[in-house]
């Protein structure tokens, strides 16, 4: 007991940053009116200064370094006072579980993109096949934890479809079928009556071996079941990507991603790194698509536009390309900002093209650019 | 001809109008070094870049060990055990020396999905390994590198630079490696280490047959066993550096004279 005392006070400014940050978001989630707003943003930007000033990110990133178990013990804490405090507030957990869900989504999307550089402009509709895939099957008594698998297959299945003429065209080609196809998918919904055309699908709440989604989570909201697990499919997604980059995989990716003629010269068979990365990147949005789809409750096709797929790229530039440690503030940025900024109405399309200009300008490989490859913990030192 | 290690008829490459490369035969043995040589836009490195599979050749043959290999994809030629550098280096500079290397020997590599994510203790045995393996090669070259192994290539000297692509062309452990101008961008003293590190690649693989393309004579002069002349395409001279230096056909298109 006496030890864990003393290793808390050695690390008390690292663990006041997360939870400040933890209550930080919170109220960042829970303010509606544009006053509070500006008054936080300014305290946060206060805030953010301060700790900057003092050097203390530097010590958060020493603290998960040097005691892994600590710091994710304690980043858990944060999460469950967060979770605590927002037991019972709708929107805001259905927030927190967009958040980790389109996090999710770009995972697959750092596979394709960040390590296999094949850029996929149709990202939302790789969701909208899981989602819709979940909506048929909801109907039919299937269970539902296969139903969410079979989303990330069929959106697997249906890029199997793209690859042939993403493998044979090079470059903005390649890009350019995948929006062919995003725009295409629309359509396809739009005019497809079994689907439910333009009205779109209704979908029966997430039933799990008898954990009843639909139903208030220990007296809180319904959204927490949905929270609880989104964040355990991110967190067990997350981690597989990374495990990919940090393996043999990982370093044939990157090299056929820099330089496909030096590649080859090296045996590496550009074709099926490609595929690879490509079925499994759709499978993971798709498999969150259908998560998606089954907190939603109702699908349509305009949840599943070009636009949507260019917000997912844009959460995966700003993140930083290939790094899916900056997906999760990213996606956050992308999702929540927008939201919070509802009373400045369409002066928001405005404000997020000045975000992407700075980054562009300022942050030219993302909010966290992506690290030299280290293959296990304690790579490199001697 | 059967018993040569590469050996090369009637290669024929066209770009458009242009006949970059045009009915050249040439062999190369074991343990030998073959320089080739010849004036700019000649089409040596249309040579390299056809033999490994790279360019498609309008006409001709290539064969390794008396086995056809024409028409192999790059990936297959790298199989059958011919590596190269490029004139201007192909490194991925972002990636760190290790990866680089590692990216030479990627036919040796396991790469299970299952394995790759499930099996990490086994995974990092593998690694080790590996380690072990990088670090004797370059040690040959230059002790100090072995200290840069975790650093991004992009922080390493020319030389290092060029260095480290030819080890990653000899990982592998190749049968035929081709060198295109590895001394280019270089100062003369850093031009010969680079041919003491060729005489150290020659001693550590002795039936390893090298193909040096080379526009620094004193290089070709020191190190090779003979010498191919091209000009405009065509194998105008071929023997020991002395004779080909003495051709007049070789002044010539040296000189730019007619
Ligand atoms: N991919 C290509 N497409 C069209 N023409 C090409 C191509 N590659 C080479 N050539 C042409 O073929 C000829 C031979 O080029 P090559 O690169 O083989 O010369 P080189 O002998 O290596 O010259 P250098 O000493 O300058 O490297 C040149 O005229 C060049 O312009
Ligand atoms: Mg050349």
């Amino acid at each position: 007991m006496r030890n864990v005392i003393l290793r808390v006070k050695e690390r008390f400014v690292s663990i006041s940053v997360i939870f400040v940050t933890a209550i930080f978001l919170t109220v960042f989630l829970l303010v509606e009116d544009e006053l509070s707003f500006t008054v936080l943003m300014l305290v946060g930007g206060g805030l953010f200064y301060f700790v900057k000033r003092r050097d203390c990110f530097k010590e958060v990133i020493v603290f998960a370094r040097q005691s892994r178990y600590g710091f994710l013990i304690c980043i858990f804490l944060a999460l469950l006072t967060v979770l605590i405090i927002l037991r019972n507030e709708h929107f805001a957990l259905f927030m927190i579980a967009s958040v980790a869900l389109y996090s999710t989504v770009c995972f697959g999307l750092t596979i394709q993109l960040g390590y296999a550089g094949l850029t996929n402009f149709a990202g939302a509709a790789f969701f909208g096949v899981g989602g819709y895939a979940i909506a048929v099957l909801s109907s039919e008594n299937f269970p539902d934890i296969l139903s969410v698998l079979t989303g990330g297959f069929m959106a697997a299945l249906v890029g199997s479809v793209l690859i042939l003429p993403i493998l044979r065209t090079r470059g903005h080609y390649a890009a350019l079928v995948t929006i062919a196809f995003a725009l295409l998918f629309k359509t396809f919904l739009e005019l497809n009556d079994t689907l439910g055309g333009p009205q779109g699908l209704k979908i029966s709440s997430m039933n799990m071996f008898g954990w009843d989604f639909g139903k208030s989570f220990f007296g809180g909201s319904f959204y927490l079941n949905y929270v609880l697990f989104s964040l355990l499919v991110m967190v067990s997604i997350f981690t597989l990507t990374r495990l990919l980059e940090k393996s043999w995989i990982g370093l044939h990716w990157d090299a056929l991603r820099i330089d496909e003629i030096s590649s080859a010269s090296f045996g590496i068979n550009i074709s099926s790194w490609k595929i690879l990365a490509f079925t499994l990147g759709n499978f993971f949005i798709g498999l969150s698509g259908a998560l998606y789809a089954k907190m939603l409750g109702h699908i349509a096709p305009t949840n599943f536009t070009f636009g949507d797929s260019l917000i997912l790229i844009s959460i995966v530039i700003l993140g930083g390309i290939g790094n899916p440690w900056g997906v999760i503030p990213a996606a956050f940025l992308i999702i929540v900002l927008p939201e919070k900024l509802q009373f400045i109405q369409e002066y928001r399309l405005l404000l997020f093209a000045l975000l992407v200009i700075l980054v562009l300008l300022y942050r030219p490989d993302g909010l966290f650019k992506k690290a030299l490859r280290s293959f296990y913990r304690g790579w490199g030192k001697v | 001809m059967g018993n040569s290690l590469l050996n090369s008829q009637g290669l024929t490459v066209k770009f458009g109008g242009l006949t970059a490369l045009s009915d050249l035969n040439f062999s190369l043995e074991k343990g030998e070094l073959l320089g080739l040589i010849g004036p700019n836009g000649s089409g040596k490195t249309t040579c390299f870049n056809t033999i490994t599979g790279i360019y498609r050749q309008a006409a001709g043959t290539t064969s390794l060990l008396g086995k056809d290999i024409t028409g192999f994809t790059p990936q297959q030629i790298y199989k059958c055990g011919i590596t190269r550098t490029f004139q201007r280096l192909r490194l991925a500079v972002a990636l760190s020396v290790f990866d680089n290397l590692l990216i030479g020997d990627s036919s040796s590599l396991n790469t299970n999905l299952f394995f790759n994510l499930f099996q990490r203790s086994k995974l990092k045995q593998e690694i080790e390994k590996k380690i072990n393996k990088v670090k004797k090669i370059i040690s040959v070259f230059n002790p100090a590198l072995v200290d840069k192994l975790y650093e991004p290539v992009s922080k390493l000297s020319m030389i290092d630079r060029r260095r480290i692509e030819v080890c990653r062309a000899l990982i592998s452990d190749p049968k035929v490696l081709l060198l295109d101008e590895p001394s280019a961008g270089m100062t003369q003293e850093e031009t010969r280490d680079f041919m003491n590190d060729l005489h150290e690649i020659k001693t550590k693989s002795p039936d390893l047959g090298i193909i040096l393309i080379e526009h620094e004579m004193n290089v070709i002069e020191s190190v090779t066993d003979r010498c191919i002349v091209l000009s405009y395409g065509k194998k105008i001279s071929e023997g020991s550096f002395k004779d080909v230096s003495r051709n007049p056909s070789v002044r010539t298109a040296y000189l730019g004279e007619d």
